[in-house]
């Protein structure tokens, strides 16, 4: 029997959706394979590892360690490793998340072993993903040894929570030492609700919003639909709003279901980071611009009268 | 102080994409230095102001790369080391490429490798960290500062929006997100002085590698467009109408809500 290793992401001790998407995209690798969570971190270890069995995985190994409290290269690959070198897995699936993202290679590199990065879909051995920011896709596959994919979050659907799945936890001790790299200190800047990379419904604003002040409606359109609020650069350039929310080339990619961009041209820098998403609604004053061109729903207007509108209707929608 | 930067070209960003022969086609494209790699090209030369030393930028790519690699030169880097696999290799990935790279570092002084932190067009991120792990040196990605002193590197790394910061210390591999600095344009006087730096060409033969070494761990089977965005509905009437509209369309049509 094959066996994949899944890695769950905690972030200060809370499991990441994108976790329970390792464990569907294992099973979507191969349907028979033993499903093995790997849960890396300081607290709450053993939680997330029943978490990631109820989402479908067959057991779990875990190690817990002070030194995992946050994510560093040399802390995790010790982890990492000590859980590869145990398991001897056919197979590893990771987020393409920041940590994902700088882990991976370097499993891939002492592995001596091929890695498809930032995958969206998996169609038996070959691995779909996006190139040239989205404006092209490739499929791929490893040509021997391991099967080693990272996942970009919110397109592989988790399984369904099955909370009297049980299965075997099993905690590793592993001796993490020798980090060259020390984190002096974490400063949040990511808004606190809705976490941009795995939100299902983004708000977005763009140079259209003109102010700080005028991503007000913006936020109370976001709260009514339990959505994270995102922008373009062009927004975060005139200082409307924290860099940590750009989306696009050179800012988070997403893939929400439902993008809604407010003032927004639609730069191709921009649809970099948006363009997969599964429905889009742009609110543009120009009819001409170049964001109603990727949208299914668009209005022209003034966004300022378009958005507390809008929001107005959803609260209706909801009272009912 | 011996600073090297990894550059990789790629597409123009407003460059459309089309597939001939189920390939990408490159015949008259437009190509630019990946914009991660000009902030690590701007980091590098600051770096080499600050404590001296030389700025070399390397590639690996082919005959059209030197375009880049001049470029580089004319803002401001030292020399430029074109490692030219066109005439020896077919077919390549991020392992093809990391290997290359880390026979032609085996016999480099290294203090600092500055990368971009991904590729726009392939985009794995994968090229900094593989390479760090087989120099066995420490890497940190999606820096936004840095400040050396002595053998210790203070860094800000941004994690999705969130700001860590890191110590570290020489030798070091970094990847340069966007926010780091604002790369310079090339001057004329730079352009100039860029005819004349020295452009090494290398082939994979002078670093002691045949194709076997350096054979690809993984394979692209296809390459496809996304499929044609049928026209958008753009929505008519009031304000009021196009709003209700737009909530029922989304609640019936399209299921988000
Ligand atoms: C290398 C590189 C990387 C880049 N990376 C990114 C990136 O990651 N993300 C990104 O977003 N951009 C990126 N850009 C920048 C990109 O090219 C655009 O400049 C940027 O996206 C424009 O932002 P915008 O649409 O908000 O502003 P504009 O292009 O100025 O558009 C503002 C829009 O708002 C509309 N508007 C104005 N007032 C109203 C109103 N009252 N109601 C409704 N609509 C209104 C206007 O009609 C207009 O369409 C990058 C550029 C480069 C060169
Ligand atoms: C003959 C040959 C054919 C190839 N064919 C393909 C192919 O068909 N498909 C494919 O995906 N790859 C191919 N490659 C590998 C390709 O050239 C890239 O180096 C590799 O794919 C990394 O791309 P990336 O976009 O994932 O880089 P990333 O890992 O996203 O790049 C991150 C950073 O690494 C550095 N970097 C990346 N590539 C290079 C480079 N070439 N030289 C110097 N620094 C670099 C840059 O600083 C860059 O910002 C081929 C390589 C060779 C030698």
């Amino acid at each position: 029997m094959t066996k994949i290793l899944a890695f769950a992401e905690l972030k200060d001790g809370e499991i990441r959706n994108v976790s329970f998407e390792t464990v569907a995209a294992a099973r979507q690798i191969d349907e028979s394979a033993e499903v093995v969570a790997v849960v890396l971190g300081s607290q709450n270890v053993e939680d997330a590892a029943n978490q990631m069995i109820q989402y479908g995985a067959d057991r779990a190994v875990t190690v817990t360690h002070d030194l995992l409290a946050n994510y560093t290269s040399d802390g995790y690959t010790q982890a990492a490793m000590a859980v590869i070198e145990q398991e001897d897995p056919d197979g590893l699936v990771m987020g393409h998340t920041s940590a994902g993202k700088d882990l991976s290679p370097r499993i891939a590199s002492k592995l001596d072993n091929g890695l498809v990065s930032d995958i969206t879909g998996i169609e038996g051995d070959q691995f779909v993903r996006p190139i040239y920011s989205g404006k092209a896709f490739e499929k791929k596959t490893i040509k021997d040894g391991k099967t080693f994919v990272t996942i970009r979050p919110n397109n592989i659907a988790p399984l369904e929570q099955d909370g009297g799945r049980s299965g075997d936890i099993t905690s590793l001790e592993v001796d993490i030492k020798d980090l060259r790299t020390i984190i002096k200190e974490v400063v949040r800047k990511a808004s606190d609700g809705v976490d941009l990379s795995e939100a299902n419904i983004i708000v977005a604003g763009g140079r259209g919003v003109k102010s700080e002040e005028g991503f007000e409606p913006l936020y109370e359109l976001a709260d009514v639909l339990g959505a994270a609020v995102g922008a373009s650069r062009g927004a975060c350039d005139a200082g409307y709003c924290d860099y940590s929310l750009q989306i696009g080339q050179t800012g988070k990619v997403v893939t929400p279901d439902l993008y809604i961009a407010c003032g927004i041209s639609g730069a191709i820098q921009h649809l970099a980071g948006m363009s997969n998403s599964k429905v889009i609604v742009a609110i543009n004053k120009d009819p001409e611009a170049n964001i109603f061109n990727v949208a299914d729903y668009g209005i022209v207007g003034d966004l300022f009268d378009v958005v507390p509108k809008l929001t107005e209707e959803l609260k209706a929608l909801q009272v009912k | 102080m011996n600073i090297y930067v990894l550059m990789k070209k790629t597409f123009d960003t407003e460059e459309k994409i089309q597939i001939n022969g189920g390939v990408i086609e490159d015949e008259g494209a437009e190509y630019i230095i990946n914009p991660y790699d000009e902030y690590a090209i701007e980091e590098a030369i600051k770096i080499r102001d600050e404590h001296g030393g030389e700025v070399t930028v390397v590639t690996v790519g082919d005959e059209e790369s030197e375009k880049q690699l001049r470029t580089a030169l004319a803002m401001g880097a030292d020399k430029a080391v074109l490692i030219n696999t066109e005439e020896d290799l077919e077919e390549g990935d991020q392992y093809t490429t990391v290997r290359v790279l880390e026979a032609y570092f085996a016999d480099q002084e290294v203090d600092i490798i500055l990368a971009g932190n991904v590729a726009i067009d392939e985009a794995s991120g994968q090229v900094g960290p593989r390479l760090a792990d087989r120099l066995d040196i420490p890497y940190v990605t999606t820096i936004t500062e840095l400040n050396i002193d002595g053998d210790t590197v203070n860094i800000v790394r941004d994690v999705e929006g969130d700001e860590e910061k890191i110590e570290t210390s020489l030798p070091l591999l970094v990847t340069c997100q966007q926010g780091l600095n604002e790369p310079r344009y090339p001057s004329l006087p730079g352009i100039m002085k860029a005819k004349k730096k020295p452009l090494e060409e290398l082939e994979i033969d002078d670093l002691d590698l045949d194709e076997d070494d350096v054979e690809a761990k993984t394979e692209t089977v296809k390459v496809f467009l996304p499929p044609e965005k049928e026209a958008g509905k753009v929505l008519e009437g009031e304000t009021d109408e196009q709003v209700k509209e737009l909530v029922s369309l989304l609640k019936s049509e399209a299921k988000v809500l």
